[in-house]
């Protein structure tokens, strides 16, 4: 079982690190020009949050935004080649690798990608702006949460899409808005009782208020329940994706 | 008393009809996503046994349920109903034991054609639990002997279709299978390659291996295999030893093709004609 795993992250991995400037670079310019437009230029006009300046405020939100576009298109595009591209998938269906080791070895290498992703746009971030590191231990468990999470997501999308509209639609359509309105740039408590009410209903929201507390040991909800939502939504993709690699749905005919 | 290489029993498979009106999302997501209860029959009951050790060929025209078959034997189509076993492992409750004595070199090619030959054969080794220290050396031996030495460190693209065959051929080998099914490994080969070809899988089945081969080349299935089944239309239509297929053999039809094949070419014929 090791040895599939192992077989499946190792085979991910060395593609990340040999594609770089694919894999790495476009964040990290991405989140420079973010720390340039929103912290240093607009930033300074906007003045503080919660009693950090906005940079600071911003950074939690766009390390977020790095580790979760990132760990879903991996998995989402790694997969969805693997079964349409060139139909290598087949090698680890015809296999004895159970089904949950082929999810955990797909999984595993997003959330490398969106871990090294995290650790490097938080490195960027600190030439830009004053970093406080309050808990640095939510600050990671929230970078593994997150991966998870969008490493899960993208797996069942590659599952199901049958052209690369269909791995490129939800991040579009769907990921860009939940990130965007999530609170990336703002505190949920600045907008009207309705706003606030539904950004509860977005995931991203318990995501950049696990990392702010992380970082500046502020949020404007608890830290369990940001846990809590969190394990609850992987716990549904997991099963879900079991689901379908056991089944052959979307994978076998 | 040992267990049969392959058991099919029954075995009955329809294909989903295509998703049709689903303007987006039908071209978005997989239509194979959800069940479909009509549409193409492609098996209609097919029952077969290969005996251990055996070398058995599967042949049919086109489209006639051969792929569908070994698609259901390696888990990568769903049967309707009935049951497929192989050393006496059910294919549905003991899948991962069944896998393991598995070995396929599929009709398309469908290695990753970025990595190189030698990661291809290491890895497929790696997803059958054989860590890669021990795999790399046995890979190295079977890529020398299938005649790839010189393209261990180069990639997919850089290889020919006859190399590619190859390499599909060391993949399904690299985790020592008992049971090798092969989906006309020889398309698209040349005449010499193909001669190498065939000295090599005698020599496997000298070694115990069980193999399965579809082709569309009936001489070679006529001098490798001792059993043989013909299927047409998703239904047996004969099976037996060689020398009982081609017992069927009909002097006066085939006078009246005009042009003479092979033996097992004319019974084929003779049988899955629809002229």
């Amino acid at each position: 079982m090791f040895t599939s795993f192992y077989t499946i992250v190792r085979k991910d991995v060395v593609r990340i690190f040999r594609i770089w400037p694919q894999t790495f670079l476009p964040s990290i310019i991405t989140s420079i020009l973010y720390f340039l437009v929103f912290g240093k230029i607009l930033g300074e006009r906007i003045g503080e949050i919660g009693g950090h300046p906005y940079i600071t405020f911003v950074v939690p939100g766009l390390v977020m935004l790095a580790v979760v576009t990132n760990s879903f298109s991996n998995v989402a595009t790694t997969f969805f080649q693997a079964k349409f591209f060139a139909r290598n998938i087949d090698e680890v269906l015809v296999s004895p690798t159970p089904p949950w080791v082929i999810i955990s070895g797909y999984v595993a290498g997003g959330m490398v990608r969106g871990i090294v992703i995290g650790a490097l746009v938080i490195i960027v971030s600190a030439f830009f702006s004053p970093l406080p590191m309050t808990h640095p231990f939510i600050i990671l468990l929230f970078l593994i949460l997150s991966s998870l999470l969008f490493s899960l997501a993208g797996l069942v999308n590659g599952i199901y899409a049958k052209s690369f509209d269909g791995i490129s639609i939800v991040p579009t359509f769907v990921l860009t808005p939940l990130v965007y309105l999530g609170g990336v740039f703002y505190s949920a408590q600045a907008l009207p009782p309705l706003w606030q009410k539904l950004t509860y209903a977005d995931p991203i929201f318990y995501l950049i208020n696990g990392f702010r507390d992380g970082f500046m040991g502020i949020s404007d909800i608890s830290l369990s329940l940001s846990i809590g939502v969190l394990l609850a939504l992987i716990s549904i993709l997991v099963a879900i994706s079991w689901y379908l690699i056991r089944t052959g749905l979307g994978l076998r005919q | 008393m040992t267990s049969p290489a392959l058991s099919i029993k029954n075995l009955k498979k329809t294909y989903a009809s295509p998703v049709r009106g689903t303007a987006l999302l039908g071209r978005l997501w997989d239509p194979r996503a959800s069940k479909g209860a009509s549409g193409t029959e492609a098996l209609k009951g097919v029952s077969l046994e290969i005996p251990a050790g055996d070398f058995f060929a599967l042949l049919g025209p086109n489209g006639a349920g051969k792929t569908t078959i070994i698609g259901i034997v390696t888990s990568l189509v769903n049967k309707t109903s009935g049951s497929v076993a192989v050393f006496g492992h059910d294919i549905e409750n003991e899948s991962e034991i069944a896998r393991t004595y598995i070995g396929v070199v599929p009709q398309e090619v469908n290695f990753n054609p970025f990595e190189k030959c030698i990661d291809v054969v290491v890895n497929q080794a790696g997803y059958y639990g054989i860590p890669r220290k021990t795999a790399t050396p046995y890979a190295e031996h079977l890529l020398k002997d299938l005649g790839l030495a010189e393209k261990l460190d180069k990639t997919g693209w850089s290889l020919s279709g006859g190399m590619k065959r190859r390499l599909l051929i060391a993949r399904a080998l690299v985790h020592k299978p008992q049971f090798l099914i092969l989906d006309e490994p020889t398309a698209g080969v040349d005449v010499e390659l193909r001669r190498e070809m065939w000295g090599y899988l005698k020599t496997l089945t000298a070694t115990g291996v069980t193999i399965l081969l579809t082709t569309h080349y009936l001489e070679e299935a006529e001098q490798l295999c001792k059993h043989v089944a013909i299927i047409n239309k998703g239904e047996i239509v004969a099976s037996g030893t060689m020398e009982e297929v081609l017992a069927l053999h009909d002097e006066d039809t085939a006078q009246k093709r005009g042009y003479r094949g092979g033996r097992l070419e004319e019974v084929f014929l003779q049988l899955t004609s629809e002229k």
